[in-house]
C-alpha cells in the first residue's frame, strides 16, 4: 500500500486517541457502525489515510478470521507506516485499539457485573428475556442484509444459493462450520459463484 | 475445588439440570476464544454460538441469548462485549481480560501478516473468488445461528405468537425497509421489555 507521508507529532497521537475514546461510545451496533465519522477525520479533515487505504483496511479484514473490529488495528498500522516506520505502525494499533476498546469496554463490564448482582430484579429479568425476541431477529436480519449485499441479483444468484444451503446445514447439522467455510472458498476459488 | 473430595455435598445436586461445564482456568478461557476468533471469517458470532452452547456447553442457549442482548445493546464490538461478558461470569475482571486478549490478542497479528501479502494477491481472480464463497457462507452461518436460537421462544414467558411477531418485525424493518438499529431497538426491544417485566412475578 503506497499512501500519503506524513508527519506525526505528540499532540496527534493524543488526538487520534481522543478521537477513537469518543467513537468507542458512539459504536452502538459494533465499530463498524461508526465507519463514515472515522473515513471523515482521518481521510477527509486529518488526510493521515488514503480513501483507498481505508476501504482496503475494511475489506481485508473482513476476509480476515477474527473480530470484525480488527480493522480498527488495521487503520492505526496503515496510520503509523504513512508516519514513515514499523514503530510508529505499532504505536498506532495501541492507540486506534485502546481508544476504540476501553470506554465500551468498561461500561459493559460495569453493567453486566451490576446485572450479574441484581438478577433476580424483576426489570433485569425482563430486559435480558424481553430482548430474546429482537436479538433473534437481528441476526436473522444481519445475515440476510450481508447475504443481498451484491449487486447484480441475476448473476449473483448462484451466491444467495450458497448461502441459503449454508444455512440449512448450519440449521440442521452438526459439521464443523470451517468445512463448510472452505467448500465456500473452494467453490469461490472455481469460478462457481 | 477447595472441600476434600469425600465431603458430602452441602446440598444434593438436581436430578433435573446437571451443572454446566465450565472454564478451568484464565489460560482455558484465553485458549477458547483465541480458537473460536481464528475460526470466524467475516463473522465471529456463529462461531461463539457453536463452542460456547453446543460444543463446550458452557452456557444454555437461554444464556447466550440473554448475554448476547446485553452485548448488543451497550456500545462496543458486539462479539467482543460477548466475550467481556461470558469472561466476567467465571473469574470476574481477570476472566474478562482473559477473553478479550484472546478474542483481539492473536487475531490481530493474522490481520496485520495478510495485511502485508494482500497487495501481492489481490488482483488474484481465485483468491478474490475464494473471499466471495467464504462471505457467501458467512452470511448463512448468521442467518442459521438466529434460526436455532429461536427455538427458545417456545418457553419464554410471552406467549409465542407475540414473539415471533416481533422477532418478524425486527426482520421487516431491519433487512427489508433498512430502518436505523437505534430506532428499532428502541421500539421493539423497549415493546419486549415492558410486555416481559408485565408478565414476571414480581
Amino acid at each position: 500500500m503506497t499512501g500519503a507521508q506524513i508527519v506525526l507529532g505528540w499532540h496527534d497521537w493524543v488526538d487520534l486517541f481522543a478521537h477513537y475514546l469518543v467513537l468507542s461510545l458512539m459504536s452502538v451496533g459494533g465499530a463498524i457502525s461508526t465507519t463514515t465519522e472515522m473515513h471523515r477525520y482521518l481521510v477527509e479533515q486529518q488526510g493521515w489515510l488514503t480513501p483507498q487505504q481505508f476501504s482496503d483496511a475494511i475489506a481485508i479484514a473482513q476476509a480476515a478470521p477474527g473480530p470484525n473490529v480488527l480493522f480498527v488495528a488495521l487503520i492505526g498500522w496503515t496510520v503509523g507506516l504513512n508516519a514513515g516506520s514499523h514503530v510508529a505502525a505499532v504505536l498506532g494499533v495501541l492507540v486506534t485499539m485502546t481508544g476504540i476498546m476501553l470506554p465500551s469496554s468498561l461500561l459493559v463490564l460495569l453493567a453486566a457485573s451490576w446485572g450479574q448482582r441484581n438478577r433476580e430484579l424483576r426489570a433485569v429479568r425482563a430486559f435480558k428475556q424481553g430482548m430474546a425476541p429482537l436479538v433473534i431477529g437481528m441476526l436473522i436480519s444481519t445475515g440476510i442484509v450481508l447475504g443481498s449485499a451484491h449487486r447484480d441479483p441475476a448473476n449473483d444468484w448462484p451466491l444467495y444459493a450458497l448461502s441459503v444451503a449454508a444455512a440449512l446445514v448450519i440449521w440442521r447439522t452438526r459439521i464443523h462450520l470451517l468445512w463448510l467455510l472452505g467448500a465456500g472458498a473452494v467453490i469461490g476459488a472455481l469460478g462457481f459463484v | 475445588m477447595t472441600s476434600p473430595p469425600d465431603a458430602p455435598p452441602a446440598f444434593p445436586p438436581s436430578p433435573v439440570t446437571p451443572p454446566l461445564p465450565r472454564p478451568r482456568s484464565l489460560t482455558d478461557l484465553f485458549v477458547a476464544f483465541t480458537l473460536l476468533a481464528l475460526q470466524g471469517f467475516g463473522g465471529v458470532l456463529p462461531v461463539v454460538q457453536r463452542e460456547m452452547v453446543e460444543r463446550r456447553r458452557w452456557m444454555t442457549q437461554e444464556d447466550f441469548i440473554e448475554e448476547w442482548a446485553l452485548a448488543q445493546t451497550m456500545p462496543g464490538p458486539n462479539v467482543v462485549n460477548l466475550s467481556l461478558v461470558i469472561g466476567n461470569r467465571y473469574f470476574g475482571l481477570r476472566g474478562a481480560c482473559a477473553a478479550l486478549l484472546g478474542m483481539l490478542l492473536v487475531p490481530s497479528l493474522v490481520v496485520l501478516a495478510l495485511a502485508t501479502v494482500y497487495a501481492r494477491f489481490s488482483a488474484n481472480p481465485h483468491v478474490a473468488g475464494a473471499l466471495r464463497g467464504m462471505a457467501a457462507v458467512t452470511a448463512g452461518m448468521i442467518a442459521a445461528t438466529g434460526i436455532k436460537l429461536a427455538a427458545t421462544l417456545h418457553r419464554h414467558p410471552l406467549p409465542l405468537q407475540l414473539t415471533a411477531t416481533v422477532a418478524v418485525l425486527a426482520i421487516v424493518g431491519l433487512a427489508f425497509l433498512r430502518l436505523p438499529m437505534l430506532l428499532v431497538l428502541a421500539v421493539l426491544g423497549g415493546l419486549g421489555c415492558v410486555l416481559t417485566y408485565r408478565t414476571l412475578k414480581p
